[in-house]
């Protein structure tokens, strides 16, 4: 062809700029309308990849709560000193005026053998046997708190000092039950990411199988545009976008329905709270959630068009 | 504008479709293409349309060789070619503006540009009225224009039409041939493969006549000789 005759009246150089700009916008604005226009497919579409994302969300959620909560557990990391059955309750509280003072120490509380028992028979109700025992069993304890900002390693220096005191009996840190909690967790963490890469490559085949049947049901308007001249690139595009659009209406309705699902378990939530008088706060996404919940979701829509288009455009030849 | 020299296609199986096919079509020269079906008309032009690729011989469009094309070029040499179908290849999904509008779309001009230059092809073939129509609502004889329409609106140097009335009534095919030869005094070639030899013969135009692959009529070069080959299938 001679370049005279393909650039005639070509547009000027910004214009060109302005002007692809343009089409890419009036493709996206093109794409949205496409998809409003087959309302059936396209809710059915958006609602699957909502659902599908939801689960992993709604799981994130949860664990971000417990990690949380297991945030306010660790601040009430604790060592429990029994002193000896032999210590005077003046004497032990001497010591426990001892241990306030002492470094990486942030507070401590006396419990009486008296007081001790007295809640163990409350409690317990087992109240009745407890008073045929002649002596009280229960040693004064004193219940240390570390230093908040205190790392395990000065916790378990404390608890090394204070287990040597003569008046201890024995020092219990009370952390392996945390440990054993975080250990959960870490596998709760795992399970959640094998979980959610699953989901996003079930998001991956539900988008690029609807721009499969996009791509089929267009057929021939593919070949008529390649025919009139549309390179590949051009005719990718309007599928592309689809796949945005799917991504992006899917990635908010999944959050659409965990917002809801949250709303829904959160009476109960708070009247566990209650039940446990603590008062831990439950949360939600947060925007950095949400951004990151939309823009992955687009993502996915991108890619699994991506993928269709790649498989199946190219094969589309007039013939 | 076009040139064929001896052009073979052979189709997987053996079946010549084309058969050692010399032509010339200058610039701005009109003409009709014509014989019976099966005889090849629509292998010609997929060869000028880089639908096919010949088996043999080599197709040139304007000096460029659509042997040897690669395949991201093809695209931009078809901008060079306006094609108007049988059955014209609209798309119901959209108004006539757009369908109409499509080449330019493609090409990248601004919108005012296209929306001028479409209008303008509009106007061409008397559809200037119906831009905001949907192509279901017109007759066939006007869904054919718009087709037309759409084939010119980028200002092709080549028109091909594909059986162009082969669906309308005598009255509507010589209005559409009409518009090919109003394009073809502006300077545009002009390629029509039709079988209404009735209505050919009426427009004093060359005429290409295939026969089983072969060209046996070229009414596009004086000298031309029938050469006597015949295809080794079908005899």
């Amino acid at each position: 062809m001679g370049s005279s005759n393909t650039r005639r009246d070509r547009p000027a150089t910004t214009n060109q700029m302005v002007a692809y700009l343009m089409h890419h916008l009036q493709t996206l604005i093109f794409s949205l309308g496409k998809i409003y226009q087959s309302p059936t497919t396209t809710i059915m579409t958006v609602a699957v990849i909502g659902i599908t994302l939801s689960l992993p969300g709604g799981f994130y959620l949860f664990l971000k709560n417990i990690d949380a909560m297991s945030g306010d557990f660790r601040s009430t990391t604790q060592i429990t000193l029994y002193l000896d059955l032999k210590v005077e309750e003046g004497n032990a509280r001497k010591l426990q005026k001892e241990i306030d003072l002492m470094q990486q120490v942030q507070s401590t509380d006396f419990v009486s053998r008296h007081n001790a028992l007295e809640t163990f028979r409350q409690s317990s109700g087992f109240g009745k046997s407890i008073d045929t025992l002649s002596a009280n069993p229960l040693p004064h304890t004193i219940i240390v708190e570390p230093d908040s900002n205190a790392d395990t390693f000065a916790v378990k220096t404390l608890l090394n000092r204070l287990r040597v005191l003569p008046e201890v009996e024995i020092a219990k840190l009370d952390t392996e039950w945390l440990e054993r909690l975080y250990t959960i967790l870490e596998i709760a963490k795992r399970t959640v990411a094998i979980i959610t890469l699953l989901f996003a490559c079930a998001v991956l085949l539900i988008i690029g199988n609807t721009i499969r049947l996009d791509i089929q049901n267009r057929y021939q308007e593919i070949i008529v545009t390649k025919l009139i001249g549309a390179t590949n690139a051009f005719i990718r595009r309007p599928f592309l976008y689809g796949g945005i659009w799917y991504g992006l209406l899917g990635g908010l309705t999944s959050w659409l329905i965990v917002e809801i699902g949250y709303l829904a378990i959160s009476g109960p939530l708070g009247r566990l709270n209650l039940l446990y008088q603590s008062n831990l706060v439950f949360v939600t996404f947060s925007l950095h959630d949400f951004i990151i919940l939309l823009s992955s979701s687009t993502l996915l829509g991108l890619a699994g068009s991506w993928i269709a288009v790649a498989r199946h455009l190219n094969k589309i030849e007039p013939t | 504008m076009i040139e064929f020299h001896n052009v073979t296609k052979r189709y997987p199986g053996g079946y010549d479709a084309l058969n050692n096919i010399s032509l010339h079509l200058g610039a701005g020269e009109m003409a009709f293409l014509t014989g019976h079906s099966g005889a090849g008309k629509s292998t010609l032009l997929k060869i000028i349309s880089l639908i096919e690729k010949p088996t043999r011989g080599q197709a040139l469009l304007n000096r460029i060789n659509l042997n040897t094309i690669p395949r991201y070029r093809v695209p931009y040499v078809r901008r060079n070619i306006g094609i108007i179908f049988q059955d014209h290849q609209l798309l119901f999904d959209r108004p006539v503006f757009d369908n109409v509008s499509m080449p330019l779309v493609i090409q990248g001009y601004r919108p005012q540009e296209i929306a001028k230059r479409t209008r303008a092809a509009l106007d061409k073939v008397g559809l200037l009225n119906k831009e905001k129509s949907m192509p279901i609502t017109l007759s066939g004889g006007e869904q054919q224009r718009v087709g037309i329409a759409r084939a010119v609106v980028h200002k092709p140097m080549l028109l091909l039409a594909d059986e162009p009335t082969g669906n309308l009534d005598p009255i509507l095919s010589r209005e559409i041939m009409q518009i090919f030869i109003d394009f073809h005094q502006v300077g545009v070639s002009v390629l029509v493969a039709s079988h209404d030899l009735s209505l050919i013969d009426e427009l004093q135009k060359p005429v290409l006549t295939l026969n089983r692959g072969q060209l046996i009529e070229n009414g596009l070069d004086e000298n031309f000789q029938q050469t006597e080959y015949y295809s080794s299938v079908g005899e």
